[in-house]
């Protein structure tokens, strides 16, 4: 079995279980909901500063969400062993990152994508015009935070404090995504939009280095 | 519960394996001829745990090498995996019992799985509780599929941590008959057990550990019963 049909296979597992549980996705829309209210809430809305400041709290309120949703990417596989089993089967052990990965963008987009228009309605910032290139953007920066957040995660599973461990680790790492992220999705949601390359490829180059490193030393990773 | 065609044997080479300051095993030697069935005996903490991991493949030794004598089947690249049935199940509470072991499966590359899956759920008696969540499933249930799991592409190494824990009598009898049948069709099988069971009756040889180092083989002379004897008393 090749590395992308072993991650195919573990990817239709991650999801399976996923919509079977809904665990996840109900968690992390929930609390994206709350902290994109209660920030509509602490802020004036109705004045044209929103369109600067709104992209980086929506991209803040996505960072603390994933960071709840990475967490139990590898602690699950803890309760009954099957980190083991998953080990023994692939032929390579990056399908097993690969996978995650992959389940975590895809959830997280899902989630973005959900709370766009409650968004745009709450902040006062018309979306319409730029649905596109915002997916781009929240394509690159959801990749950006699984790929960093997955491999965290699987180191974190295995330290004490596991709980507090993610977020500390993640959060610092995370900032050139977050501010990259931000200021694409601010130049987009300006009255006259802007497809920021600079920072767009900024969040390329930060998936691809950071996906990279994961090929090569994520089997370390997974070690007892 | 057809087993391998050609089986090898296990050779431990000076395995150290510290944790921090912790040795869990020191200079583990052993050499384990290809078809024996050995049986890991030893106080909690002693290192059969740690060794089976080791014989997996799933941790690192600090010191030493476990070869494979006579070679896994399959390409350098990609040895055949031994059969491993831990403690834990390392299986899914949220799939049912047939998606564990075509999860399983696929990722091993098994041919035919569907067929495969459902030869071993028949020869596990679950076939009928197949489409059941795992979590579903007694503790004895769960033991079988972890047992099917191992055994989905017929390893020619089986490696069991005390398999019969936590079993009622009807299942180490099934496991017992599972387990003879792999011995005879020639299977390596190397198992950690605690004192004497239906399953330790089928070890041809035993080792037993202490502080992480072997302190008796019925291979240097003695006898199996007499080692599993001691383990009990110890």
């Amino acid at each position: 079995m090749s590395l992308l049909s072993n991650a195919t296979v573990l990817l239709g597992k991650e999801l399976r279980t996923e919509f079977r549980s809904r665990e996840l996705l109900t968690t992390t829309v929930v609390f994206i909901l709350m902290v994109v209210v209660l920030f509509s809430f602490t802020f004036d809305t109705s004045s044209g500063e929103s369109r600067k400041f709104a992209p980086g709290l929506l991209w803040l309120a996505f960072l603390f969400a994933a960071s709840l949703m990475l967490q139990p990417c590898f602690l699950r596989e803890q309760s009954n062993d099957t980190l083991s089993a998953l080990r023994l089967s692939v032929s390579d052990p990056f399908a097993i990152f690969l996978a995650k990965l992959a389940a975590n963008t895809l959830f997280l987009l899902f989630t973005e994508l959900l709370m766009l228009p409650v968004f745009s309605i709450l902040f006062n910032v018309p979306v319409g015009g730029v649905v596109a290139p915002l997916i781009l953007v929240f394509f690159l920066g959801s990749l950006g935070i699984s790929v960093a957040g997955t491999a965290l995660s699987a180191i974190s599973a295995q330290a004490r404090m596991r709980e507090l461990m993610l977020p500390i680790l993640l959060l610092p790492l995370l900032t050139p995504v977050l501010i990259a992220s931000a200021e694409a999705t601010a130049a987009l949601l300006d009255p006259a939009p802007a497809f920021r390359k600079d920072w767009i490829g900024f969040l390329a180059i930060f998936d691809v280095v950071f996906l990279t490193a994961l090929w090569l030393f994520g089997e370390y990773l997974l070690e007892e | 519960m057809s087993g391998p065609a050609s089986a090898p044997g296990i050779r431990f080479d000076k395995i150290d394996k510290r944790y921090g300051g912790l040795y869990a095993l020191r200079r583990v030697s052993l050499e384990i001829a290809k078809g024996e069935c050995v049986a890991l005996v030893g106080r909690n903490g002693s290192g059969k745990t740690t060794l089976l991991r080791i014989a997996a493949r799933l941790s690192r030794p600090t010191a030493g090498t476990v070869t494979f004598v006579g070679g896994l089947a399959g390409d350098d690249s990609r040895p055949v995996p031994a059969g491993f049935v831990a403690h834990a199940t390392m299986l899914y509470d949220e799939l049912t019992a047939e998606e564990n072991l075509l999860l399983f499966g696929r990722l091993l590359g098994v041919p035919e799985i569907s067929a495969r899956a459902t030869e071993l759920l028949r020869d596990i008696d679950l076939y009928d509780r197949r489409a059941s969540m795992l979590r579903t499933f007694s503790r004895g249930m769960r033991q079988r599929v972890a047992v099917a799991r191992a055994l989905l592409h017929r390893p020619p190494v089986l490696l069991l941590d005390e398999p019969a824990t936590g079993l009622d009598t009807a299942s180490v009898e099934w496991l017992a008959r599972t387990l003879r049948q792999l011995r005879d069709s020639g299977c390596t099988i190397l198992m950690s057990l605690h004192g004497q069971s239906e399953i330790s009756a089928l070890a041809t040889r035993a080792v037993r550990l202490d502080a992480g180092a072997v302190v008796a083989d019925s291979a240097d002379g003695g006898s199996v019963a007499a080692i599993l004897n001691v383990s009990v008393a110890g």
